[in-house]
């Protein structure tokens, strides 16, 4: 079912496809949680418009698909004169998107630490930065850092939408190799084959690492 | 830079597509959101039942297969499924079958994305049926099996009024999320509502109008079915449970 002499002769464009998904993987989970935690942050915070700023920005990309973000992009980013092609553009989509999730669990995560603590840092004379950087995210980071692994392996997932504007990435480089081979049916079941080798160990990994740290807490 | 200056009156312009003018070619797109998503999720809500079921009955072979199920459609991405059953199943089932998938199946991207949209959130489903039946306290369970109740009847009358009820709070997101993946369906071809957004842009080149007017429909869609999910919340919740409320 899988042309394996195929596979190896487009080697090249599969592997470029699949260094593709990883760069767009990684540099959007590094942007995404720092910028998430910018974000849970501002939701937490006591200022009225910041947390209300925040919060909307996070439903706003929460109630739409991440089919239709990639294309506010990739229509916009033209319109408004950017000669950015849609491979570079992309990034900055899925940063922004991602952004939003991580927000989230990352919110979770701060709250499930006990309000004695920020009492505690407040108390001893720290300042709300000092706190955050010291007491609570390191405690807060390691709670959650199985789920936002979990939430990673869903974006390495998501990656595969980009073939929609016409990146090759893995799943794009595969549409690529079908269509110039008329192997459709052949680098299809591969690509899926592909996707599920990468994250089915990872998944079965995070599970692990789940069970362990909430053992240890 | 184009001019910003948004001319509303676009809407109402007919659109070269033939659907009426472009209000109608996002209406259009709408329904077939509404359409792939609601069947979908019939379908993801009887399969993710099953599967989460068989996940925890005492069979070690029913529950690897559900294991098995749960992992396949996890993790791959729906892109790649929804693929895979358009273009690579016709050739892999017989002959009558393929050519009548290919040929006189009729609305084939719709049917494929339902079908498709079903089993990927099916496998959600299941994860979250499966954990719902596990909260149970295990008294129950063997509770049901000392009074003299077969296993199916210790299912059907002890453990899965429960489970439904408990589980339907974590389902709320995702049946949001299978409106949002039923876009992705546009790759194979369905004329779903970023479909729709994108052929605006192509016709009218009014960027900012479609885009905003696409956002806001999918919004009110999102608080649609959150007002929808929240008020089954409250009807099924079970009194006595943390999420019950005191009563």
């Amino acid at each position: 079912m899988i042309d394996f002499k195929l596979v190896a002769d487009n080697s090249d464009i599969l592997l470029a496809g699949l260094r593709y998904s990883l760069a767009l993987t990684c540099s959007s989970m590094l942007i995404g949680i720092v910028l998430g935690c910018l974000l849970a942050m501002a939701r937490l915070s006591s200022v009225k418009w910041l947390s209300l700023a925040a919060s909307a920005y996070v439903n706003l990309f929460r109630s739409v698909p991440l089919v239709l973000v990639i294309f506010w992009f990739y229509f916009l980013i033209p319109f408004f004169g950017f000669k950015v092609g849609p491979d570079k553009s992309v990034f900055i989509t899925f940063a922004i998107f991602e952004a939003a999730y991580y927000c989230e669990i990352i919110r979770a995560g701060i709250q499930s630490i006990s309000r004695g603590q920020v009492g505690a840092s407040q108390a001893l004379g720290l300042t709300y930065v000092q706190s955050m950087r010291y007491i609570i995210l390191p405690q807060a980071l390691r709670n959650m850092l199985p789920v936002l692994l979990t939430q990673t392996v869903v974006l390495f997932q998501d990656t595969s939408l980009v073939t929609i504007i016409g990146i090759k990435d893995f799943m794009g480089a595969n549409v690529v190799t079908a269509s110039n081979n008329g192997a459709l049916k052949e680098m299809y079941t591969f690509a899926a084959l592909g996707y599920f080798c990468i994250c089915f160990p990872l998944s079965m990994l995070l599970k692990r690492l789940h069970k362990r740290i909430a053992v240890l807490r | 830079m184009t001019s910003l200056h948004l001319d509303w009156g676009i809407l109402f312009e007919e659109s070269p597509t033939g659907d009426g003018p472009y209000w109608q070619l996002l209406l259009t797109g709408l329904k077939w959101t509404l359409a792939t998503a609601m069947s979908g999720w019939l379908i993801a809500v009887a399969v993710g039942a099953v599967v989460g079921v068989i996940r925890t009955v005492p069979s070690r072979w029913l529950s690897l297969l559900g294991d098995a199920y749960v992992e396949v459609f996890r993790n791959i991405p729906f892109l790649v499924q929804l693929f895979f059953w358009f273009f690579v199943l016709p050739e892999l089932l017989p002959e009558a079958a393929g050519s009548w998938m290919k040929q006189s199946m009729p609305r084939p991207e719709f049917f494929t994305a339902a079908v498709g949209l079903g089993l990927f959130t099916a496998a959600r489903v299941a994860e979250q049926v499966k954990s719902g039946i596990q909260s149970l306290p295990r008294g129950q369970r063997n509770a049901g099996l000392a009074m003299g109740l077969t296993l199916t009847q210790t299912y059907r009358y002890v453990i899965l009024p429960m489970a439904f009820r408990i589980v339907i709070p974590p389902l709320t997101s995702e049946f949001m999320n299978t409106f949002k993946n039923s876009a992705v369906a546009l790759a194979i071809g369905l004329t779903e509502l970023t479909f729709q957004m994108k052929q605006m842009v192509e016709y009218s080149n009014q960027v900012i109008i479609t885009i905003l007017a696409t956002t806001v429909l999918y919004m009110v869609l999102a608080m649609a079915v959150n007002r929808l999910m929240a008020w089954i919340e409250h009807k099924s919740r079970v009194p006595g449970l943390i999420a019950g409320g005191g009563k």
